[in-house]
């Protein structure tokens, strides 16, 4: 781990709180100062994702004493893993801050420092290497989040808002616990104990973490493992902790509903990989096949439940429940000890999938309710999927646009969701055929759903009110059209992004131990 | 230099009950005045702390006769709450601007109970210590007595009661631990050395540690507290939870612990599953923690809320200091200031901010009154304080806190697991207050817009902006950093616990 000169990654995490400040004070022109925050962040991420370190490793490490009597330290860095999801948070803010452009009127400045603080926490959590500084940065976006859902969302708001902080804030608790008997677990007379990530993972690796848990309060693992699971599962969500997901989503203004599914999302699936995983490795095998099940099931009870749906921000919730349950599946699918190189070759290429399918998912999710956000700006709030029909010959841009978020979405080859759902199969295949087996039903009723939300908006008769629904303006194809190039980009060309994380997944795996 | 806080507290106290009764402007400037200097000192002299750990300031002989000295001094802990009384004494002045009512007398009080404060915590002497401790009640009764709200003789007559009757306590215990140590001296390192009897401990602890206790809101004597914190004027609700508390946690440490430490060893025999003074004591201070968090849930005025909210979090302040490891007394002087300033801040927020332009704190009527819209300051300020006494990370309260339950965790796990429950009934006390007061969901009727647009509440002033941003940046500055206090707090626990008071 080389040590950087210049602080890039607490100047990422800082520039989005200086822009939030800014914005709160600047009213009418706060989205202008969020859009040019958003714009650095995003410049400034990319510039991270090409300076990371070529062999998988974690680089641009900064350390710094803190609270050492605490084991807190100020320890940052990132991989593939954390690059990719840097570059993935700032492109979804950018384009939330983007698509906000309609929807608040009521005090902007206030909301557009909301959401950049968010992202100040989404940055924050995912380069994150001790838990105190990450559990701050992921406590931080749980606020901003609560208020733009609770303050500028739809009619149920109020209840939406506070059953979304509720579980959140139960998954956070069980985190602190388990972490807080981490620490007193690894102290001894002479050191404080470490809430340190890559400390603890590698002892870990060696048995020691186990042992000095079981030495001082018995045989709690487990329990400390279903702790900080649980605190993803709610975040992701893995069912049955799914339920706050739909009102939220729904009620929530679309802008921020992009960032919710877009990026929060990935802080539940980052967290697996870079804390579960590392840190409760054994125990999460131990408990892999009811965990494949709930994955399975979030798979399929996802696609199943979009499907009941006639709200289309519902269909988008369940789907990316749905999506998001193939992350899910190939964590839980690769947590088994390796017997051979083939199996080897299997858990990379899940893993490997797992990485893009967050990167897509997030992508694709984002750019669906920037759509749907259109659609309800257009019509006046509607968005039922029975309210439209015909859209494709008033609006043919539009609907050939969404209509490629949407077959990326459905994971159409060439696009980008292909790619990562195609490795997560082709590594869970062999590792956990049933759950794999199960799960392809998803995949089939996804695209049942995908394919209906096509025929009823777009498709059919155009009925006489909407004979004038307006197309893509100027402004807005030009915001789309870097997006949607995007999604060829990495489903033509997906080496972009592997390139840079298939070292970080080699690098990883091989620390693991199951 | 620091000694210097006492002295210009009270002779600012003096020449504000001079100045003429009709200059309300002049007085509060002047007040304002003391209290900066007073902060300027104590954060000079904590900056000085960082290279010597324990300084004397003046040790003069007072009563000879009886060995009293005049002894003032400093180490890591009294320093911090120095900082704490200074930080706290500007912005009560700050929240203070619109007494109108004798202004000159208020101040005179508030700086008299200031350098009180002051002198308590830097007292080396048990005698001193105890005048100081005396005179900061006074002005304390007088202050709620004329210039507080709901049932205020009352309040303050309870308040006063209570301590004094600790007071008495201390002062029997006092005697005692004098007499037993040979009628020597009063210092508290002279005490400390004398080589105090075990059985005389065993008896004297408890007894000076509930005298303390009583003014930290120990349950189950905490009901002067939020009786005492809701009739009070808000400036001195904010010290009082901010500051006054402290200094009955501040004995609890510095006399209990420090002069009696084999008080709080083993007795030789369980009973109801406690073994010694420390069980009991940790205990009361777990069932504080809980039950103001529960007490708290049910309230339906708002600044009952935050007085409950008081005695659940002082309850940290106790147990840090009963688990008698490093890292939960750490903790423990770390929640005193954390406390101080949240507290101070909440309750600004409630008796200032909201209360002095709604007239009211009941919920049932702040609620449609859509205060997040109208009072976007206080509705913000409430969210970021309330976050930081919930125990968000990045704010003071979550290291203070997590000190102390790593602490009790190592001296008896179950006391953490109680706790753990009143820190998620803080969660949701906030949340409910939150809700209720400031974030309702009914939307306004046009009947009552139109009424808010004739009865427009009184613009946010620029005092109450200053002191929200100077507590603020104080919890925030020490949850992001709380080395900032910790380097001077650890060295100090660390002798006081080796029973090695110079």
């Amino acid at each position: 781990m080389n040590v950087h000169a210049l602080p890039i990654l607490t100047l990422l995490t800082l520039v989005p709180l200086i822009g939030a400040a800014i914005a709160l004070f600047s009213g009418r022109h706060a989205r202008v100062v969020a859009i040019f925050t958003t714009l650095a962040c995003l410049l400034l991420a990319l510039f991270i994702w090409t300076r990371l370190p070529a062999d998988g490793s974690i680089g641009l490490v900064e350390r710094a004493a803190w609270a050492p009597s605490l084991g807190i330290e100020y320890h940052l860095g990132v991989d593939g893993l954390g690059g990719l999801m840097l570059v993935l948070s700032a492109i979804v803010t950018l384009m939330a801050v983007d698509a906000a452009q309609h929807r608040v009127h009521h005090m902007p400045g206030l909301f557009f420092s909301l959401m950049l603080t968010l992202e100040a926490g989404l940055f924050g959590s995912f380069t994150a290497l001790n838990f105190f500084h990450w559990f701050l940065f992921w406590e931080l976006s749980l606020i901003p989040a609560f208020f733009l859902i609770k303050l500028w969302g739809g009619p149920k708001r109020g209840p939406a808002a506070t059953q979304f902080f509720i579980y959140t804030m139960a998954g956070s608790v069980a985190l602190l616990l388990s972490f807080l008997a981490i620490f007193l677990s690894t102290t001894n007379k002479d050191t404080p104990g470490t809430m340190d990530f890559i400390q603890l993972a590698q002892m870990s690796a060696s048995g020691q973490l186990a042992q000095m848990v079981t030495a001082h309060l018995g045989h709690v693992m487990p329990w400390l493992a279903i702790g900080v699971l649980a605190g993803f599962a709610v975040k992701v969500p893995l069912m049955p902790f799914h339920t706050w997901l739909p009102a939220a989503y729904a009620e929530a203004p679309s802008p921020v509903t992009m960032l919710l599914t877009g990026a929060m999302s990935k802080m539940g699936v980052y967290g697996l990989l870079r804390i579960a995983l590392p840190l409760f490795g054994p125990q999460i095998a131990a408990m892999r096949t009811p965990l494949l099940i709930l994955a399975a099931a979030t798979v399929v009870m996802g696609a199943w439940a979009a499907a009941a749906q006639t709200d289309l921000k519902r269909v988008f919730a369940y789907s990316s429940v749905n999506h998001l349950g193939y992350c899910l599946l190939g964590i839980f699918a690769l947590a088994v000890p390796a017997s051979g190189a083939a199996q080897q070759a299997s858990q990379a290429a899940a893993l490997n999938g797992v990485i893009l399918q967050m990167f897509n998912h997030g992508l694709t999710a984002a750019v669906l309710f920037w759509f749907i956000s259109m659609i309800q700006f257009r019509s006046g709030g509607l968005r039922g999927i029975n309210d439209f029909g015909g859209l494709r010959k008033p609006a043919p841009i539009f609907a050939g646009l969404m209509g490629i978020a949407l077959f990326s979405s459905l994971g159409l080859p060439g696009l980008n969701g292909f790619v990562g759902e195609f490795l997560i199969f082709r590594g869970v295949f062999p590792l956990a055929w049933i759950a794999a087996t199960v799960s392809v039903l998803g995949l089939l009723v996804t695209a049942v759903v995908i394919l209906t939300v096509i025929q009823k908006v777009f498709n059919g008769p155009v009925p006489e009110h909407w004979a004038a629904f307006p197309d893509l303006h100027h402004g807005e194809r030009m915001a789309l059209a870097p997006v949607i190039g995007l999604m060829f980009l990495v489903g033509l060309v997906p080496q972009l992004i592997v390139n840079t994380i298939n070292p970080t997944v080699q690098n990883l795996l091989a620390h693991w131990r199951f | 230099m620091l000694s210097w806080t006492i002295y210009i507290s009270f002779a600012g106290a003096l020449v504000s009950a001079l100045l003429p009764k009709d200059k309300p402007v002049l007085a509060r400037w002047f007040a304002f005045a003391v209290t900066v200097v007073g902060l300027g000192l104590a954060v000079a002299g904590y900056a000085a702390g960082f290279s010597q750990p324990r300084q004397v300031f003046i040790d003069a002989l007072w009563v000879p006769s009886m060995g009293i000295h005049f002894l003032l001094v400093a180490d890591g802990i009294s320093r911090v709450l120095v900082l704490l009384t200074g930080i706290a004494a500007v912005a009560g002045v700050l929240f203070s601007w619109n007494v109108d009512l004798r202004t000159n007398q208020f101040f005179a009080f508030y700086l008299a109970l200031i350098g009180g404060v002051y002198g308590v915590f830097l007292s080396g002497d048990l005698f001193l210590l105890f005048v100081f401790y005396e005179i900061a009640i006074v002005p304390k009764y007088f202050l709620i007595a004329i210039w507080g709200s709901t049932r205020r003789e009352y309040g303050a007559m309870k308040l006063a009661l209570y301590s004094f009757a600790g007071s008495a306590m201390v002062l029997i215990g006092l005697l005692a631990a004098y007499v037993t140590a040979g009628s020597q001296s009063t210092t508290l390192a002279a005490l400390a050395h004398a080589g105090l009897p075990v059985s005389f401990q065993m008896w004297c602890l408890p007894l000076v540690f509930v005298g303390f206790a009583i003014l930290a809101g120990m349950w189950p004597f905490h009901t002067w507290a939020p009786t005492g914190h809701v009739a009070a004027p808000t400036a001195a609700s904010m010290l009082l939870a901010g500051v006054v508390m402290k200094l009955g946690a501040y004995g609890c440490l510095r006399v209990g612990i420090g002069l009696f430490p084999h008080g709080l060893d083993p007795w030789g025999f369980t009973l109801l599953g406690l073994a010694s003074w420390r069980d009991v004591f940790a205990w009361l201070a777990v069932i504080g923690i809980v039950y103001g968090a529960l007490v708290a849930l049910a309230q339906t005025d708002f600044k009952f809320v935050i007085g409950y909210s008081s005695v659940s979090h002082m309850g940290f302040v106790l147990l840090g200091l009963m688990t008698l490891n490093q890292i939960g007394v750490d903790g423990a002087v770390l929640q005193m200031f954390s406390h101080g300033i949240i507290a101070g801040l909440l309750f600004a927020i409630v008796g200032r901010v909201v209360y002095d332009r709604t007239h009211t704190r009941q919920f049932a009527e702040l609620e449609p009154m859509h205060l997040s819209r109208r009072l976007p300051f206080a509705a913000w300020a409430f969210v970021f304080a309330g976050v930081a006494s919930m125990g968000m990370p990045g704010f003071s309260g979550f290291v203070a806190e997590l000190q102390v339950l790593v602490g009790a965790w190592r001296a008896n796990p179950w006391w953490t697991i109680v706790s753990g429950i009143g820190i998620i009934v803080g969660v949701a006390y906030i949340w409910r207050v939150l809700q209720k007061a400031f974030f309702s969901d009914t939307l306004p009727t046009a009947h009552e817009l139109e009424t808010e647009q004739e009865h427009k509440l009184p613009p946010i002033t620029w005092p109450e902006i200053a002191g929200v941003v100077l507590l603020g940046t104080c919890t925030l500055v020490v949850g992001l950093y709380p080395r900032i206090l910790l380097d001077q707090i650890e060295p100090a626990v660390k002798t006081l616990l080796a029973g090695g008071m110079q």
